[in-house]
């Protein structure tokens, strides 16, 4: 969908725009919200550029940059704090070679730490997109890391 | 049975609306809008006693009175499912559980407040929770119980789901509705109050999920029948998450006013390794208690007694290899990520509560360390635009009293402040 589309979808007034927002991210291929689509958004919705970008940029959800096919959200807060959750970053940076707040270089996981995922009942938890994976140790992120990694290496 | 939130949590198939309604569900709405006034309504849910669930604690009649004595035509009603506060669960499992009951809370609500649109916000990290409410409300309208005229009557009542995109603060009401007006999610000067001037400035009445989740089994069972739960002042029951260094980590919803003993040993099964030191009680902005608080009764009026709030239901349990200093710091990293950046007392004060604990935790803080805390901690809470930066004073305070002596250790007596000049400007720039 364009996002002229999608701002017909949801329809333009203000009050849609977060969801305008989630539509443009989650259709683009690498999970972000581009300039081009900020400056066809403020058109659209007769808001200006920084208005919009005042907005989303608030927002931790939205991403400015380009990022992996899989976000990888790790729960940094107090629950998953006292079970563990910098040996599950650790366990993470040392398998995909990334720190916090990057993407592999094959494009596939963006590392990011996150607040309180509401699973605190598995601490140490973390997100895959949309799924939820808790109770970690470092052999669980491993095992979860490389069925992904070998479910896109079949694809290639 | 002492379970009312969530009598039907793991018992109904939450994806079939003919579940819900074969355990009495939709009943409380159908007697209501036959035979009860919106005024009967709102006289019931008083007389209840039912306070609100996410945190304040505010009357939820009295909340639905002001919103029914506004002459305006158009008015909201607001379920509050933006559950941010760390250690919280309670109403993700509610609406993934039960998701109808928090539908026919809020259609009452509407009916009692003379509403005919309701809005369910919810985090954006709740997939399930966004899918099973979106079935949940299309199944309603198919059989007529939302949508236009319910039960055959004059009332008309629809739901739309409003997706949150990752902010804590947006939990805050006022906060809350800035969000679904597609503006930052930064909290409002109150008066005026939502009741009076809320979503797109029309009259608002917003609630949190598991207060909605009580409406109906008071509707149908009545005042009394309520109040029998609980206790005098704290009527019902509350739904806790209990996590740390517990057997059973989880949800369970029992009668106010049981101990912290009792939640430990009776129902996670006691401590999962070490001994008991302290518990977080209410999330992150919660206060922090020791052992000598452990057959205090949970509910709201032994607890503001002793200057503590019972806050969202998460209770954290900690044993004796957690250190106070650390677990701080890290509980003032997430207030440095979520204050919004309004109000400059929560801005800085967030940042520098950050700084400060973190050189306890390295042993390197300074001689007047604990004082300037102190200091900072009670400024925030007088101070703060809105409850976010108030409660940053929760844990400190309460685990400067508690545990100040084992805070002491972390402090140098002999490192002194430099004087800022301007070779020395003493800044904190790196926020990382």
């Amino acid at each position: 969908m364009t996002t002229k589309e999608i701002v017909g979808k949801c329809g333009n007034k203000k009050e849609n725009l977060l969801q305008i927002l989630h539509d443009i991210q989650n259709q683009n291929p690498d999970n972000y919200i581009c300039k081009e689509a900020i400056y066809e958004l403020s058109k659209e919705m007769d808001m200006s550029v920084s208005e919009i970008k005042g907005t989303a940029s608030f927002y931790t959800m939205f991403s400015f940059t380009p990022r992996g096919k899989y976000i990888i959200r790790v729960c940094e807060s107090p629950p998953c704090h006292l079970l563990g959750a910098q040996t599950i970053f650790e366990a993470i940076e040392s398998k995909l070679g990334i720190k916090v707040g990057k993407t592999t270089d094959d494009g596939l996981f963006t590392l990011e730490g996150t607040s309180c995922l509401g699973i605190c009942g598995v601490a140490p938890a973390m997100m895959i997109n949309d799924e939820a994976h808790g109770n970690l140790n470092e052999e669980k992120i491993y095992k979860i890391l490389s069925r992904i990694q070998e479910k896109e290496r079949g694809k290639a | 049975m002492n379970q009312i939130v969530l009598e039907n949590c793991g018992r109904i198939n939450p994806e079939d609306i003919e579940e819900y309604i074969g355990a009495g569900g939709y009943e409380a709405l159908g007697i209501a809008l036959e035979r009860k006034t919106p005024e009967d309504i709102i006289k019931t849910v008083k007389d209840s006693g039912l306070v609100g669930r996410g945190g304040a604690g505010f009357p939820t009649g009295l909340k639905w009175s002001f919103a029914r004595a506004s002459k305006e035509t158009q008015k909201y009603v607001i379920c509050n499912a933006d559950e941010g506060e760390p250690g919280t669960f309670k109403d993700r499992l509610i609406m993934e559980g039960d998701p109808h009951k928090v539908l026919e809370g809020m259609a009452l609500c509407g009916y009692a407040i003379g509403a005919n649109t309701g809005f369910i916000y919810i985090r954006g990290e709740y997939q399930l929770s966004i899918q099973r409410l979106t079935k949940a409300i299309k199944d309603a309208e198919k059989l007529g119980l939302l949508g236009k005229n319910i039960f055959g009557t004059e009332f008309d009542f629809n739901v739309k789901i409003k997706i949150g995109a990752g902010s804590y603060v947006c939990g805050e009401e006022t906060a809350l509705l800035n969000s679904m007006e597609g503006l930052r999610g930064e909290p409002r000067l109150k008066p005026p109050f939502p009741a009076e001037s809320g979503f797109l400035s029309k009259p608002t009445n917003v609630n949190n999920v598991e207060t909605f989740a009580n409406i109906a089994p008071i509707i149908l069972n009545g005042a009394d029948w309520f109040r029998k739960f609980g206790t005098e002042k704290s009527p019902g029951t509350k739904v806790y998450t209990i996590l740390g260094h517990i057997k059973r980590p989880g949800l369970i919803e029992v009668p106010m006013g049981i101990t912290l003993r009792e939640i430990i040993y009776d129902y996670a099964g006691g401590m999962s390794s070490g001994k008991f030191k302290m518990a977080q009680i209410g999330g992150t902005a919660g206060d922090i208690i020791s052992s000598a608080l452990l057959d205090t009764p949970l509910e709201y009026q032994s607890l503001q007694a002793l200057g503590h709030n019972l806050g969202s239901g998460a209770i954290l349990i900690m044993n004796e290899t957690v250190s106070i200093a650390d677990f701080l710091t890290c509980c003032m990293k997430f207030f440095v990520h979520e204050s919004c950046g309004k109000c400059s007392v929560c801005r800085i004060g967030t940042k520098q509560m950050y700084e400060a604990f973190k050189r306890l935790k390295k042993q390197e803080a300074y001689f007047d360390e604990l004082k300037t805390i102190k200091e900072l901690a009670e400024e925030l809470k007088l101070t703060a635009f809105c409850p976010l930066g108030q409660s940053v004073a929760s844990p400190v305070l309460s685990a400067l009293k508690y545990f100040g002596k084992e805070l002491a250790q972390g402090v140098n007596p002999d490192k002194k402040r430099e004087p800022v000049t301007r070779e020395n400007p003493n800044i904190v720039l790196n926020y990382s």
